[in-house]
């Protein structure tokens, strides 16, 4: 049984606790800086406004701890103002955030509310309902490791790069679990490397 | 595949849930504004406090203005139109805006009809002060709701009562027999539909946030407290003496604000809150503008 924490400082994080509940797992909220250091298998970042979540996680001190747990390995999955948290640099503004996704982002990319649109499209090799929200894209890959998961209209949607994932795109919104799940077998494949490490340095 | 604009709507609005919405009347404000946190802004070009203060007619902002603010920022930009006011609506769909607010603020434009809201891609927020108003306003394609808490005033009583009669309303539709439903629907004057929703999720169909009279971290911590998912603030900022910092805890007690401790750090120090004027003091209450 895994536990994932989810970011809840501001957005749409309630609906991914839905979804995590639906799979069985469990979920706790991180609002304070105490949360962070509450044990967990995984963190998911939500969609909301990139820019209030960037300032909340300064303002309340959870920006190092956050990427400290980053760079250490715990996976993590951003959704859409979860991803430009993440990428390493976003096009259209000189802020970046926790920068630890090798990737360039467009935010906006699609215009204003009148450009949100749904598609059903591929994802790791299966077709599922995609929500985007005034979402952004990934502009460009900047590492050979980033391994593209999904990709609409011609622009990169989803990307994995070892113990993170991001999609600009909202599965916390539909009905499919595919994506949540993909994410929880990132989780177990790290835990196993991590039990095995762990099994070597006993032997 | 859901297919419409309608649920879009509705999930931008989730997107900002747990965030504040700042009226701001310039660029200016706009960036400080987003600097501080907000979700997203409010464009419009007085605030509540100085329409109150200023009378006349209130109108939809210039587009000129809420373009200098679209291009200001990143964040969604709103701005209100008068209630009934179509065509106000249709111009500010035509600049894009993200979202458009049939306001009570401004001086209504019909005094029987709503927007048919139905008819446009853009999403529209719509205040109500009790379930019946707000599933009015839902059936007619308001995509989120607000408390229409007294604007302008800094004064938070309305907002708390029009909170609190909504989630008892809930709570008592959801304590209904099945068949009990249909002659809620007839009380209400709203479709069974949107009562049997009520029902079976015991929460609005739409996003609820509070707005009207917030003006202080407390403020937005008790209508969080009370249910609100996020919060408006439109007079409290910009007429206060320290708007970044204000607005920058105000932020920040929306996301914490079950945690005491941390509320009394931000209620700290924070200046001159605006000066506020009691509801009973007020010659023109804007609720009972539109039911």
């Amino acid at each position: 049984m895994y536990t994932v924490g989810v970011l809840a400082l501001q957005g749409a994080f309630i609906e991914h606790r839905q979804m995590l509940d639906r799979l069985g797992v469990d979920s706790f909220e991180i609002r304070e800086l105490k949360d962070i250091h509450r044990p967990m298998d995984g963190i998911i970042i939500p969609g909301g406004e990139s820019t209030v979540i960037g300032r909340l996680l300064k303002t309340i001190g959870m920006f190092e701890p956050l990427k400290e747990l980053i760079d250490n390995g715990l996976p993590v999955y951003g959704t859409c103002a979860g991803m430009i948290l993440l990428a390493q640099s976003i096009d259209n503004d000189s802020r970046t955030h926790l920068a630890t996704f090798p990737v360039s982002v467009k935010r906006n990319a699609y215009g204003r509310q009148l450009g949100s649109f749904y598609t059903d499209d591929n994802f790791a090799g299966k077709v599922i309902p995609m929500t985007y929200i005034r979402a952004p894209y990934i502009s460009e890959v900047l590492s050979d490791d980033v391994e593209i998961l999904a990709v609409t209209d011609g622009n990169i949607t989803a990307a994995r790069y070892n113990n993170q994932l991001i999609t600009a795109f909202h599965p916390e919104l539909d009905d499919d679990t595919s994506v949540h799940e993909y994410f929880l077998n990132m989780i177990h494949e790290h835990n196993l490397a991590i039990s095995s490490q762990t099994y070597e340095k006993c032997v | 595949m859901k297919d419409n604009r309608y649920s879009l709507n509705k999930e931008l609005a989730q997107m900002l849930k747990g965030g504040v919405i700042m009226d701001v009347t310039t660029p200016e404000q706009a960036k400080i504004a987003e600097e501080a946190g907000a979700c997203a802004v409010m464009a419009l070009e007085r605030i509540p406090a100085d329409i109150r203060a200023a009378g006349g007619v209130s109108r939809m902002s210039d587009p000129k203005m809420i373009r200098g603010i679209q291009e200001a920022v990143s964040i969604p930009v709103m701005a209100k139109v008068r209630i009934g006011h179509f065509a106000e609506a249709q111009i500010l769909e035509a600049i894009e805006i993200d979202y458009i607010d049939e306001s009570e603020v401004l001086s209504p434009a019909d005094d029987i009809y709503h927007i048919d809201k139905t008819a446009f891609k853009v999403p529209f927020v719509c205040g109500a002060k009790d379930l019946g108003e707000a599933l009015r306003r839902i059936n007619e394609g308001a995509s989120m709701i607000r408390t229409k808490g007294e604007p302008g005033t800094g004064d938070i009583v309305q907002a708390v009562r029009h909170m609190r009669k909504m989630n008892s309303e809930i709570r008592r539709i959801a304590s209904l027999e099945d068949h009990e439903l249909f002659n809620a629907a007839k009380e209400l004057q709203v479709p069974y539909d949107l009562v049997k929703y009520v029902h079976d999720n015991k929460k609005l169909p739409v996003v609820n946030f509070a707005a009207g009279g917030v003006a202080t971290p407390a403020d937005a911590a008790l209508m969080m407290q009370l249910g609100a998912e996020g919060v408006f603030v439109g007079s409290g900022i910009f007429k206060s003496g320290d708007p970044a910092k204000r607005a920058r805890a105000i932020v920040q007690a929306v996301t914490n604000y079950n945690n005491p401790a941390i509320l009394a750090e931000l209620s700290t120090d924070l200046g001159e809150a605006m000066v506020g004027i009691n509801e009973s003091e007020i010659q023109l209450l804007m609720a009972e503008r539109g039911k």
